[in-house]
């Protein structure tokens, strides 16, 4: 107990100044999302911001959970999908198919959810695998999602009936509004209490069960919580580039987000930020070779595990002294 | 003749390719098996080993002329000499980590080795010539069996067999499990438990290219072949549970052959009832068939 209390003590100032810190970071983050329209195409901005939101969701469940889903695709094609049938077929408005999409990622992440906490460590990577698979080929056979085609042009629509999204900045700003929502909503989720007992259960599962936790209810809690904000930005995707498509059920989704976040740092708040964007950058770059964005996606892989495997983020927060969480 | 309303041609013959694809589930879950046994990893690149054997079959064909009687030899040990490199290299780093790194560069490597072959031979097929040995077939009287088709199934269930045998009842097979089971204890009885590691990485990945030797006459050889097979293959590893070594090849027969009933009554979930399986399976034995809970 006198360890534990003296951690306490130890820890309080360090937080607070991490808590600064990372202030700064997001005011930083601000102010560059809010002149960078003018310098950068605007598309590719919204298009790093949506796969932002998925990594910051899925570092949610690695980085303070310790499970690595190698199935996160589903949650943001799911949305994807519904959001953009819901738009197009029912007529939805754009926020209210977002909100349909989101919802029916939540569902799927309740019921993969409860399959995949009954194994851990490398067998819940290999059936959240195995599921998201299962439901690609769902929907490369189900007609709704037109197989190969993908839902095209889905309807941006008229936020709230008063934007006209099919403006690049009505849609620009929208985009921007969800991401930091969304964005501060997982930091909120992190440093509540749930947050420390996620983390107590992945430092020791045995020691916060024998304190009077249920590992499995916040371990499916943390699960349904990543599902949901990958769905909003699946949903969010949709609209944005009137697309649903099986390229973001794919296992190579899946691949991507698990790259982005390791690259920008597992369990940091701003590395799945910055690795969305290098990963989209060089995607966009690297898109007329071919099979070389693969390569350099392996290559990537290869040289965090090998090299540096606390991610640029947290390279960063460890040389300038902090405790890794930066 | 009609079972169940299916001609009987129709339902042997899915049940032929369900024993097929069942040889290539046990052959590769039992490599991935032995080498989670001892490494504590993974192995995402297993599928694109299998990929390479088919593709060091080819090359051999093509480029040097050797048939596939020798390349079923030549193709397991390169590529075993290969994945042997590889351990050497990355994988020994990582033993003292926590085990999803072995994963995430395992999956790196596949994404490297896939994408360069894609490179190369783009993402069409390869055919390669079934061997003159095997091609032809004989009529049972209620099916057609092709000769090279019986021929996979006999050679799996062989190499299978004579794994399990050597693992379970030999001396180097108690070695082996005994390493699995105290690595330290074992290396201060005066055995090179490193070494030990290497090779076992060295012949999982040489069980993964002579799988893709095999395949090499039925499927085409291309640079995907191996990507999404894999996944199934997970599926199949979770639901036997990686414990036993004989577990492994039961589930892989077994599941092949529901994969092909599954085509001749109900096509439509052909593609998925593995994964269906798979779920119930967790619900109700979550450490898998062949499993021990821990």
């Amino acid at each position: 107990m006198a360890a534990t209390s003296q951690n306490i003590s130890v820890t309080a100032p360090l937080a607070s100044a991490e808590a600064r810190r990372q202030r700064i970071g997001f005011v930083v983050m601000v102010a560059i999302l809010l002149v960078a329209p003018f310098v950068v195409y605007p598309v590719f901005l919204m298009k790093v911001m949506c796969f932002a939101l998925f990594a910051c969701a899925f570092n949610l469940l690695i980085g303070f959970g310790g499970l690595l889903s190698f199935g996160h695709s589903m949650f943001l094609g799911t949305a994807g999908y519904i959001c953009a049938h819901a738009a197009k077929e029912w007529g939805f408005p754009p926020e209210l198919a977002i909100v349909t999409g989101t919802a029916a990622s939540a569902a799927l992440g309740l019921i993969t959810g409860l399959l995949a906490i009954r194994r851990q460590g490398i067998y819940f990577a290999m059936i959240t695998l195995a599921l998201a698979q299962m439901l690609f080929f769902f929907y490369l056979q189900t007609p709704f999602t037109h197989g190969e085609d993908g839902i095209q042009s889905v309807p941006r629509g008229t936020l709230f009936g008063v934007i006209d999204l099919t403006s690049v900045w009505a849609m620009y700003f929208t985009v921007l509004a969800i991401f930091l929502g969304g964005f501060l909503a997982i930091y909120r989720a992190i440093h509540s209490p749930f947050g420390q007992v996620l983390k107590a259960i992945r430092e020791n599962e045995p020691r916060a069960v024998s304190l009077g936790y249920s590992a499995d209810r916040y371990k499916l809690l943390a699960f349904i919580l990543s599902a949901t904000f990958s769905g909003l930005a699946g949903a969010t995707k949709a609209i944005v580039f009137q697309l649903a498509s099986l390229t973001d059920v794919h296992w190579s989704m899946s691949g991507e987000v698990v790259l982005m976040t390791l690259l920008g740092g597992l369990g940091t708040v701003f590395g799945p930020v910055v690795g969305a964007l290098i990963i989209v950058a060089m995607e966009n770059y690297l898109s007329p070779f071919g099979a070389w964005v693969t390569i350099a996606q392996g290559a990537i892989f290869v040289a965090c595990v090998l090299t540096f495997r606390r991610g640029i983020v947290g390279e960063l927060a460890a040389r300038f002294g902090s405790k890794g969480n930066g | 003749m009609e079972i169940f309303g299916v001609p009987t041609q129709a339902l042997f013959g899915q049940l032929l390719i369900g024993l097929i694809n069942g040889s290539f589930y046990a052959l590769l879950s039992l490599g991935l098996a032995v080498i989670f046994g001892l490494l504590n990893i993974i192995n995402f690149t297993h599928g694109a080993q299998y990929m390479m054997g088919a593709f060091c079959a080819y090359f051999l064909l093509t480029k040097a002329g050797v048939g596939y009687w020798w390349a079923l030899a030549i193709a397991p040990v390169a590529i075993g000499a290969l994945g042997v490199v590889i351990e050497r290299l990355m994988l020994k780093q990582l033993y003292e980590l926590d085990h999803l790194y072995g994963l995430l560069l395992t999956f790196g490597l596949a994404l490297i080795i896939q994408g360069l072959f894609r490179n190369e031979f783009g993402s069409s097929g390869q055919p390669y010539a079934m061997p003159a040995e095997l091609s032809g077939g004989h009529n049972l009287g209620f099916m057609f069996l092709p000769n090279y088709r019986a021929w996979v199934i006999v050679a799996s269930l062989v190499v299978c067999l004579g794994t399990w045998f050597v693992i379970e009842k030999t001396k180097l097979g108690s070695y082996l499990r005994a390493a699995t089971e105290n690595p330290s204890l074992v290396q201060a009885f005066g055995i090179n438990v490193p070494r030990m590691i290497t090779l076992t990485y060295g012949f999982g990945v040489g069980l993964a290219a002579l799988a893709g030797v095999m395949a090499a006459p039925i499927y085409q050889v291309s640079p995907q072949m191996g990507a999404d097979l894999i996944i199934v293959v997970f599926a199949v590893v979770v639901i036997g549970g990686m414990g036993s070594i004989m577990g492994a090849i039961v589930t892989g027969f077994g599941l092949g052959l529901i994969e092909g009933l599954t085509k001749v009554f109900y096509p439509e979930a052909s593609n998925t009832v593995i994964f269906i399986i798979m779920a119930i399976v967790l619900l109700f034995r979550p450490a898998g068939l062949f499993g021990t809970p821990k």
